[in-house]
């Protein structure tokens, strides 16, 4: 019988045949297919894992400048309403004054005007008087008195 | 609770049996007179190659798978017939299988003057159909499965099939191929996959009892010297020029390899005994997992002629220990193909040294 240890040749022949063929086969068509789907699949999941990362950074970089340029939006509303509110008191305020100053004037001028207008009435009485005077000269003493007192009356009533 | 509920059934199982064994046993019996049964042969015959399969023995009569017999003859070339005329001693066109001498078992012809020759002879045996039918079971399962990863749209998720072979298939190339070998461990990766799930479903197949399984055919030696010759030629061709300067011209002291060059013959006998070990484990491994298996379910075979109560309890024990044995054996399936991968690997790895002069720089100052 021949030993467990002689290799047979029939057997040697079949099995390098169909070890070659499987071997070429699966080395062109079989086993590259897998490991470089899993190759593949290994690549695009950790490229996702840093897109995501890369993303969340980003997101929480977005976050960060939206909530900072809210903080300065509110800021500035505030500060803009107070500004508004103290341009349009001043404004109310000058507006104010430049009404008052206009009173002032207004006041002065007429008061102006008044003192004119009662001097030239002085003056007027005062030459009326005068005049007055002179003519009733000669009349006696008591008479002049009680005329003269009477013009003063009389001028004291006058320029109310 | 379930494990005794397991082991009744074993125990009903192995008693339903029972009957028909002794039935068989008891017609062999009537048919060899007072010989006993010949353990070694039958496990011989199950272990080692045939010209054709025996299924089954159904009521005395065989079924077998007749096999093509492809021998050359010295007078007429290449002949080609099947088996069936060669079964029971008859010779066919000058041949028939020898039944005693060196070519025990073997087609021999008879050459005109009478004397006897082995032809050169490609037959279909039981173990060539075995790995031919292996063959194509691993090319239909890594194709379907390399098919499942193609036609998958971008970037989704493969199917359950695709995924179970990309599990085992990455487990090695992870785990052995690219920790042994290193950067370039691609350029190997194909041969040593093929070789593992090559191995892998030989044993497996080996495994199951029944057609198309059963074949011994990784516990062949022709089958292993195979395998170990692709891994000797993958070592030792794609080896790179400082592996061949470690082996001819190796670091030691210069009196160990001139002028008698003691360590390259060392070192040239190791690239030789590696890939033999491998050889040697596998074939060992195998052929060891199936006698055992065999030998186990002879125990109800032999234990007949002990009485009933003997032979109930001896069947138990076989049938249980076969179920053991089978479990073990699946595991040893899957770890003499991982070995076989992982040494070759290994090889591999040590046939391309890199950046060795650095290293050996190193220890000659570490010891200065």
């Amino acid at each position: 019988m021949p030993s467990l240890l002689t290799p047979d040749f029939g057997l040697l022949f079949w099995m390098l045949f169909s070890f070659l063929i499987v071997f070429g086969v699966l080395a062109k068509f079989g086993f590259p297919v897998i490991t470089r789907m899993v190759s593949d699949r290994q690549d695009y999941i950790s490229r996702s894992l840093r897109e995501a990362e890369e993303t969340n950074k980003q997101t929480k970089a977005l976050l960060e400048d939206t909530r900072q340029r809210q903080d300065e939006i509110l800021k500035k509303a505030v500060a803009d309403g107070e500004k508004l509110i103290r341009n349009a008191r001043e404004k109310a305020m000058e507006e104010t004054e430049k009404q008052l100053d206009a009173a002032r004037q207004q006041m002065a001028f007429l008061r102006e005007k008044a003192l004119h207008e009662i001097n030239a009435q002085v003056a007027l009485l005062s030459m009326d008087m005068a005049e007055k005077i002179l003519h009733r000269q000669l009349d006696d003493k008591t008479k002049e008195e009680a005329f003269i007192l009477q013009m003063l009356d009389e001028a004291e009533q006058l320029p109310k | 609770m379930q494990c005794n509920a397991r082991i009744r059934i074993f125990i009903w199982l192995a008693l339903a049996l029972l009957p028909a064994s002794l039935h068989a046993t008891a017609d062999e019996h009537h048919a060899d007179a007072n010989e006993t049964l010949a353990i070694g042969d039958i496990i011989g015959e199950h272990t080692a190659d045939s010209y054709w399969w025996h299924i089954t023995t159904v009521n005395g009569r065989h079924i077998s798978l007749y096999l093509p017999v492809i021998v050359r003859s010295a007078d007429e070339g290449w002949v080609a017939f099947s088996s069936k005329r060669l079964a029971h001693g008859e010779t066919y066109q000058g041949f028939r299988l020898a039944a005693d001498g060196a070519y025990k078992g073997k087609i021999v012809g008879r050459r005109v003057d009478g004397t006897e020759y082995r032809p050169w002879d490609i037959s279909i045996t039981r173990n060539a159909l075995a790995i031919l039918i292996n063959s194509a079971i691993m090319l239909t399962l890594f194709l379907a499965a390399a098919r499942a990863c193609r036609r998958r749209p971008k970037n989704a998720a493969p199917n359950k099939f695709a995924c179970a072979v990309e599990m085992l298939v990455m487990d090695i190339e992870d785990e052995v191929i690219r920790k042994s070998i290193g950067h370039d461990y691609k350029r190997y990766s194909s041969y040593l996959l093929t070789a593992f799930f090559f191995i892998f479903i030989n044993n497996v197949m080996g495994l199951i009892p029944v057609f198309p399984g059963g074949a011994n055919t990784t516990g062949n030696i022709a089958v292993t010297l195979v395998l170990a010759a692709c891994t000797l030629i993958a070592v030792n061709v794609f080896g790179n020029r400082e592996y061949w300067r470690e082996v001819f011209w190796p670091d030691v002291p210069l009196w160990l390899k001139a002028p008698v060059p003691l360590m390259p013959l060392i070192e040239l006998f190791g690239v030789i005994s590696k890939p033999f070990a491998l050889m040697i484990r596998l074939l060992a491994n195998i052929f060891a997992g199936h006698t055992v298996m065999l030998a186990l379910t002879c125990v109800i075979f032999i234990t007949v002629k002990m009485g009933a109560g003997i032979n109930t309890g001896m069947t138990v024990f076989s049938v249980l220990m076969t179920v053991f044995m089978s479990v073990i054996e699946l595991l040893v399936a899957y770890i003499q193909a991982y070995v076989f991968t992982l040494l070759s690997a290994v090889f591999i790895g040590l046939s391309r040294p890199a950046h060795h002069v650095v290293k050996t720089k190193k220890i000659h100052t570490e010891k200065i």
